[in-house]
């Protein structure tokens, strides 16, 4: 794709934990409340105030860089970054610099082509989030004023960073969706990129291929929708090979996508003077990382997206993909082994939660919590097709109606009456009238023109409105014909 | 160490502070003395001593995560030079 020259992206993964409390003080963590109500004296940095620790969110990064694979340091501790900025009320921000809570990770990613991809992780560490700017009319350039919110600062936050090894937008989104889902299920975090608690500051260079250095990288910040930090990283590193083919140089620095337009546009490079002079927090004591804490932590995980995917291949039997999809989504997940528990046909459940049972639920776009009906309604339907008290065909309609009303299956097919004709008498008798109304066919048929066997099924289930069984059809026409 | 006018002029930058050129001067001179001062603690001999992360020996001072009343929102703007809808009112950030 790129002629002669690799990408390579490094990305800054931001999720907000879901404590109740502020990382420093006891303020509530919450999103979306009235501007400014969440506000103390300490997330203020009013002067004289002390930071005081919140213990879950240390658990929280613990678990995370477990869940992601990583050393846990015995010996923490947190550091200034001094910089402002109106969203920063202290004017610095507290951080980790030198030794954060976890280093040395990986997960694992799966691409198109079905090869497997391991992704490091340098580090995740522990801060503070700042408070939310908001801009007074076009954008932050043309605006003369802002206004600012404090809620979220001192949201506690935690960020992880990747090594370079990164090299397609393909693996960047399978990298940034992966951690998504692990963190998911470990309930760290709601990672809602629309409310912005997982946002990414994508760093993109390239090099000609095989170069054993990085080029000079340029870097979007905050970029919070999948869609797009994929145009942005298809879109970047043409345009740095562009000014590199032309004999230009790439200049470090801050980037913005403009997705109505397509592409990126410098900042201001002045803002980029930064020095933030990281100190040790004098205002916080470091912290031990005690191992029966971490293998507390560790016998609490959930099982995570790549042991349930192999369970299923292995145990239920579903093909690799299917089991990467549901396992994807732990809601997903737990659903399908909700009805796995009631009905002993996982494939069959997983060709509905894949196909729609899911298209269902982007239609509506609505989340598995918000379903209506219950897994033992979707089991309680699959036994329904099994014992042939509705065809395949009807179940589609027993499931768009349970989808929508929340109704289980029993009562629907009794309310619609949808019960499959299995009766042969019954089935006779709607045949024989087929027929004969259809004697030019009956006689195209005998006189060798099997093609018309087609149009009798049709007729017939036309006649039953899709209620026959189509098995006993086929085997009774067949008799009435052949005559 | 000696500090030069340019260095004053960017930890200046830095702390948004304006120095006449007098300042610079004097400054440069007692950063550097202040520095030469700091420097003496080089002829300890620290091969054995751990990184001191905090001058107090202390660790793992924690909260529990429970919530406590925040301030009454009257009371977090009163002293905003410029407050709207609730919120503090800040200069243009870009220029």
């Amino acid at each position: 794709m790129l002629d002669g020259y690799e990408m390579t992206v490094g990305l800054e993964i931001h999720v907000q934990l879901d404590t109740d409390t502020k990382i420093f003080c006891g303020c509530k963590n919450e999103f979306g409340a009235e501007p400014n109500h969440h506000t103390c004296p300490i997330c203020l940095g009013l002067p004289g105030t002390l930071p005081v620790l919140n213990e879950k969110a240390v658990e929280y990064i613990v678990k995370a860089g477990l869940a992601l694979n990583c050393e846990i340091n015995t010996f923490s501790k947190f550091d200034r970054k001094n910089y402002f900025y109106a969203d920063l009320p202290k004017a610095y921000q507290i951080s980790q610099f030198d030794l954060p809570f976890c280093e040395d990770g990986h997960v694992m990613i799966q691409l198109e082509d079905e090869t497997e991809m391991k992704i490091g992780i340098t580090r995740i560490h522990l801060e503070e989030d700042a408070g939310k700017l908001n801009h007074a009319g076009e954008g932050i350039a043309s605006s003369d004023s802002s206004l600012v919110d404090y809620n979220r600062v001192g949201t506690p936050l935690i960020e992880i960073v990747s090594e370079p090894d990164i090299h397609s937008p393909e693996q960047a989104i399978a990298y940034l969706k992966k951690i998504k889902s692990i963190l998911e299920y470990i309930g760290v975090s709601d990672c809602d990129m629309s409310q912005g608690s997982m946002r990414a500051d994508v760093n993109i260079s390239v090099a000609p291929t095989g170069s054993d250095e990085l080029g000079t990288r340029t870097e979007l910040k905050n970029m919070n929708s999948f869609k797009a930090i994929e145009k942005a990283l298809k879109y970047e590193p043409k345009r740095q090979i562009k000014v590199l083919e032309s004999g230009g140089e790439i200049i470090q620095g801050t980037l913005t996508w403009d997705d109505e337009a397509g592409k990126t546009i410098p900042m201001r490079s002045k803002e980029e003077a930064h020095d933030y002079r990281y100190f040790p927090e004098p205002d916080l004591v470091p912290v031990i990382v005690e191992q029966e804490w971490v293998d507390g932590i560790e016998d609490s995980l959930p099982e995570l997206p790549d042991a349930r995917q192999k369970r299923y291949v292995e145990e239920l039997g579903i093909p690799e993909y299917d089991a990467m999809v549901i396992t994807a989504d732990r809601e997903m997940a737990d659903f399908f082994e909700a009805v796995v528990k009631e009905h002993n046909d996982a494939k069959a459940i997983s060709n509905w939660i894949m196909g729609d049972f899911s298209r269902l639920l982007n239609e509506e776009s609505i989340t598995i919590a918000e379903v209506k009906f219950k897994p033992a309604d979707l089991a309680q339907m699959l036994k329904l097709m099994d014992e042939g008290t509705i065809s395949s065909k009807i179940a589609k309609t027993v499931f768009e109606e349970m989808f929508a009303t929340g109704k289980n299956p029993d009562t629907i097919v009794e309310e619609k009456g949808l019960k499959q004709i299995s009766d042969t008498s019954e089935l006779e008798k709607i045949i024989d009238q087929v027929i004969a109304d259809n004697q030019s066919a009956l006689e195209d048929y005998r006189g060798g023109n099997k093609n018309v066997f087609g149009f009798f099924i049709g007729q017939t289930m036309k006649a039953t409105r899709g209620k026959a069984n189509p098995g006993m059809v086929n085997k009774i026409l067949k008799e009435k014909l052949e005559g | 160490m000696k500090i030069n006018k340019e260095t004053v002029e960017k930890v200046a930058h830095l702390a948004r502070l304006e120095v006449s050129e007098d300042e610079k001067e004097l400054f440069a001179h007692q950063l550097s003395d202040i520095l030469d001062h700091a420097e003496k603690l080089n002829e300890l001999d620290t091969e054995d001593i751990a990184p001191t992360a905090h001058a107090l020996p202390i660790q793992n001072v924690f909260r529990k995560d429970e919530v406590r009343a925040s301030l009454d929102r009257e009371a977090v703007l009163a002293n905003a030079p410029q407050k709207d809808e609730g919120m503090f009112k800040v200069p243009q950030i870009v220029d």
